[in-house]
C-alpha cells in the first residue's frame, strides 16, 4: 500500500496498462512534449516513444474519430481530452461512431477506446471550462461512464476501462488531481457498474461521484461528530447505473440527498431521485433533494462562482434540513 | 506532390473511354457482370423500398456502377474499406452475396449487420468492410484511425494493408474532412480519400457548397496530392485507385482520388429529383456507363450481345433469389434486443422494455403497507 496523488494514481495505471499491452496507445493533445496540461502522461513519451504516446494537433472530431477507427482494429487507444468542455467538438464521434458501432453492425465491431476527460469548476475558468457534462454520455447505451473519487477507484477504474472492450469515458476532475489516499501496489481493476459504500449510516443516505463524493465523505465524517449517522454512497459509474445499491442504501436509511458538480435539471441527481422513488418509495420518509449547480453559465468571479457551486456547506444545510423536515431523531 | 488531372486511364479510345485491347478478357467480362448485378439490385431495391419490405432511407449506386466496380477492383482482400451510407453496390463488389445484402436491407437476422443496421450500415469483418455510415462524413476520422492502426503494427510495403475512404462530394465540406486529412498528412499514414462526386450533396450542385469545386484539390492544403478520374470509365477508376493504394501501402504517402460519376436517379429512393431538368436527365442517361461499357466489350469482341444477354439475365436472377431468400428470413428475434450493446458485459445495464420496471434490487421487506 503507498499514498498517492489521484494525478499519480492515473500516471502509474496509464504506464503499467501499457507495459503489459503493446496495443495500448495514448493520444490527445500536449501529452507528450509538453507532458499533458495536468501533467498525468509526464515521462510517458521519454519512456516508451512517439509510437505510443502521440501528440495530436487541435482536432476533438479527428483525433477521438481516430482513437475509434484504431480501435476497430483492435488498438486500445487511451485519449486525453484536455477538459471535457472540449469533448464537445468531438461528440459526433463518440455518440454517433464509438457509442454505435458495436450494436449497429451486428456485433462484428468492437471499440476499444478510452476517453480520459476532467471536468469540474471552481478554477475560475469561467462558463466554457467548468462544465459537468457528463450526463450527455450517461444518457448513451453503448458507452460507459465511470467517475472515480479516490485514488484507488482511479487506479481500478482506468484499468478496467481499458482492458474493457467498449467505449468507456473516465471523468476526472481538476480539483480531485492532487488529493491523496491510499492505493495498492498489487495491479487490481474494479468493476464498470458498481458503486461502493464509501462510509456506513443509518440516518441518511448522501449519494454522489467524483469530486462530491469526497465532499460527502467530508461532511459525512463531521455530522458523525455531531451524532448524525450518514451513509455516502459513490457512484463510481454513471452508466450503467447502479441502482440497487442505491435502493438497498435508502430502504436503511428512509432518506436521501444527492450531491452533484451538474447542473439540476435532467442532470444526474433526477436520475437518481427518480430511481429511489421507484425502488423505495415505501421507505422514504422525507422527499428526495438534490444538491447541484445553480443553473447559469458559471461565471468567472470568485464569489459568484463560489455561489453556484455546491459545496460542503450546501450539503450540511440540505441534510440537516431533512431530517429536521422528519422530526429526526423522533 | 503537385496537383493532378487524370480524365481516363492510360491509353484511350477516341470517343474517350480505356483502350480494352492490352487488358485480358475475362476481368473485363467479371466487371460487366458486377456492374449488371449492382444494376439489378438497386433496382430491385428501389421496387422493394416502393413495396415497403424496406424502411428508413434507401441510397442508391444507380448510374455510378462503373466508379463502384474500378474502385473495388482495385482495392486488396487485405485492404480496408469505410463507404458512405451509398453502398450496396460496394458491398456487392466487394464480394458480399446479394442475399445477405438484400435480408439487411429488409431488417432480418441473416443481413449483413443481423439487421441492426439496415441500408446505410453495411458491413462485413471478413470482407474488411468496416461499414457504410448514415452520418455524413463521420467515416473519415475512422478511416484514418484504422490508417494509423496498420502503420502502428507493421512496415511499409508492397504487400502492406492499406484503406480506402469513401466520401461524398458534400461531406468535403465537413471539418472532420479537413481535420482527417491533415493527421493522415502529418502521421505519414495508409490511406486513399476517395471522393465520389455525382456532382450532387442531396439538391445542391458542388458549385454551390464547395468553393474549390475540383474537389481532387482539396487536399492542397495538407500539400496532399489529388487526381480526378472520369467515374464512368471502370478501367480509370481501377487503374487510379491502384496507384492511389500503392503509394500508400509502399511509401505510406496518403492522397484524394476523385471519381466524377452521375447519379440516375433522386437522392434516395423516396426522392423524384425535381431539381434537375429533363434535359440534364437526358443527359445523364445518355452517359450511364452499364450500356456504354457493354457496347464497348461487343465492340472489342469481348462478349457477344447473346453472352451480355446472359449475364444480365444471371444478374436478374441473383436479385430474385436474394429477394426470395430475404423474405424468408428470420427477423432478429426480441431476445437479441438487449445483446447487442456493449461487447463486455457489465452489471446493471439496463434490460427493461417500455413501461416495464426498473431494476432496484431485490427488495425483502412488504411493499403493500
Amino acid at each position: 500500500m503507498t499514498t498517492l496523488t489521484y494525478r499519480q494514481a492515473l500516471h502509474d495505471t496509464l504506464r503499467a496498462e501499457m507495459l503489459r499491452d503493446d496495443n495500448v496507445l495514448l493520444m490527445g493533445e500536449e501529452i507528450g512534449v509538453f507532458e499533458g496540461s495536468y501533467k498525468i502522461t509526464a515521462g510517458l513519451l521519454a519512456e516508451f516513444g512517439p509510437r505510443r504516446v502521440k501528440d495530436t494537433p487541435i482536432c476533438e472530431e479527428g483525433f477521438v474519430g481516430a482513437a475509434i477507427g484504431a480501435a476497430m482494429l483492435g488498438l486500445r487507444p487511451v485519449v486525453e481530452i484536455m477538459t471535457i468542455n472540449f469533448s464537445l467538438l468531438a461528440i459526433d464521434q463518440i455518440v454517433n461512431h464509438a457509442a454505435k458501432v458495436h450494436a449497429m453492425f451486428g456485433g462484428q465491431a468492437t471499440v476499444p477506446l478510452v476517453i480520459r476527460t476532467p471536468g469540474g469548476g471552481g478554477q475560475q475558468l469561467a462558463a466554457t471550462h467548468s462544465q459537468n457534462i457528463e450526463v450527455y454520455y450517461a444518457h448513451m447505451p453503448g458507452l460507459k461512464v465511470v467517475a472515480p473519487a479516490t485514488p484507488a477507484d482511479a487506479k481500478g477504474l482506468l484499468a478496467a476501462a481499458i482492458r474493457d472492450d467498449d467505449p468507456v469515458l473516465v471523468l476526472e476532475n481538476l480539483a480531485l488531481y492532487n488529493t491523496k489516499g491510499d492505493v495498492s501496489d498489487d495491479p487490481y481493476t474494479l468493476d464498470i457498474g458498481r458503486a461502493a459504500v464509501m462510509k456506513q449510516g443509518r440516518d441518511i443516505t448522501v449519494i454522489s461521484y467524483s469530486r462530491g463524493a469526497v465532499i460527502a465523505l467530508q461532511v459525512a465524517r463531521r455530522l458523525e461528530e455531531e451524532g448524525i449517522s450518514v451513509e455516502v454512497i459513490d457512484l463510481r459509474s454513471l452508466r450503467p447505473l447502479d441502482r440497487p445499491a442505491i435502493c438497498a442504501s435508502v430502504r436503511k436509511t428512509s432518506r436521501a440527498i444527492v450531491l452533484e458538480d451538474d447542473w439540476l435539471s435532467y442532470g444526474v441527481g433526477a436520475e437518481v431521485a427518480a430511481t429511489i422513488q421507484e425502488g423505495a418509495f415505501d421507505y422514504l420518509d422525507a422527499p428526495v433533494r438534490r444538491v447541484a449547480a445553480a443553473e447559469v453559465p458559471l461565471p468567472y468571479s470568485k464569489p459568484l462562482e463560489s455561489a453556484a457551486l455546491p459545496d460542503a456547506a450546501d450539503l450540511t444545510k440540505v441534510i440537516k434540513e431533512t431530517l429536521d423536515a422528519t422530526r429526526y431523531p423522533a | 506532390m503537385s496537383d493532378q488531372v487524370r480524365t481516363a486511364g492510360q491509353t484511350t479510345t477516341p470517343d474517350g473511354h480505356s483502350d480494352l485491347s492490352g487488358e485480358p478478357p475475362e476481368p473485363l467480362v467479371g466487371y460487366y457482370r458486377q456492374m449488371a448485378l449492382i444494376r439489378a439490385f438497386e433496382l430491385r431495391a428501389a421496387e422493394m423500398y416502393t413495396k415497403a419490405k424496406i424502411g428508413g432511407y434507401c441510397h442508391l449506386n444507380l448510374g455510378e456502377e462503373a466508379t463502384v466496380v474500378g474502385l473495388m477492383a482495385a482495392l486488396c482482400p487485405t485492404d480496408y474499406l469505410f463507404a458512405t451510407y451509398r453502398e450496396h453496390g460496394y458491398a456487392l463488389a466487394r464480394g458480399v452475396p446479394a442475399e445477405r445484402v438484400m435480408a439487411e436491407l429488409f431488417g432480418k437476422a441473416t443481413g449483413t449487420s443481423g439487421g441492426w443496421g439496415g441500408s446505410m450500415h453495411l458491413f462485413d469483418a471478413d470482407l474488411r468492410l468496416l461499414g457504410g455510415y448514415g452520418i455524413v462524413g463521420g467515416q473519415i476520422p475512422l478511416a484514418t484511425g484504422a490508417a494509423l492502426a496498420i502503420s502502428y503494427r507493421a512496415e511499409p510495403g508492397e504487400r502492406a494493408e492499406a484503406v480506402m475512404c469513401l466520401i461524398g462530394d458534400g461531406a468535403t465540406n465537413i471539418g472532420a474532412f479537413h481535420e482527417s486529412l491533415n493527421l493522415a498528412a502529418i502521421w505519414h499514414l495508409p490511406i486513399v480519400y476517395v471522393i465520389v462526386n455525382n456532382g450532387l450533396g442531396m439538391g445542391t450542385p458542388v458549385s454551390a457548397s464547395s468553393a474549390e469545386p475540383e474537389l481532387y484539390r482539396r487536399g492542397c492544403a495538407y500539400r496532399m496530392p489529388g487526381t480526378r478520374v472520369d467515374g464512368n470509365d471502370v478501367l480509370a477508376v481501377r487503374d487510379a485507385a491502384a496507384g492511389a493504394l500503392d503509394r500508400a501501402r509502399s511509401e505510406r504517402r496518403p492522397s484524394i482520388l476523385e471519381a466524377v460519376c452521375y447519379r440516375l436517379r433522386g437522392h434516395s429512393v423516396v426522392d423524384p429529383a425535381r431539381y434537375r431538368t429533363k434535359e440534364e436527365t437526358d443527359r445523364l442517361r445518355s452517359l450511364d456507363p452499364l450500356p456504354q461499357f457493354r457496347s464497348q466489350l461487343i465492340t472489342a469482341g469481348i462478349l457477344d450481345g447473346e453472352e451480355a444477354s446472359r449475364i444480365d439475365t444471371d444478374a436478374e436472377q441473383a436479385v430474385s433469389a436474394a429477394v426470395a431468400f430475404a423474405e424468408d428470413s428470420p427477423f432478429p428475434g426480441q431476445d437479441q434486443l438487449f445483446a447487442r450493446t456493449y461487447a463486455t458485459p457489465v452489471p446493471n445495464t439496463s434490460t427493461s422494455l417500455p413501461g416495464e420496471p426498473l431494476d432496484c434490487g431485490p427488495d425483502q421487506s412488504d411493499r403493500t403497507g
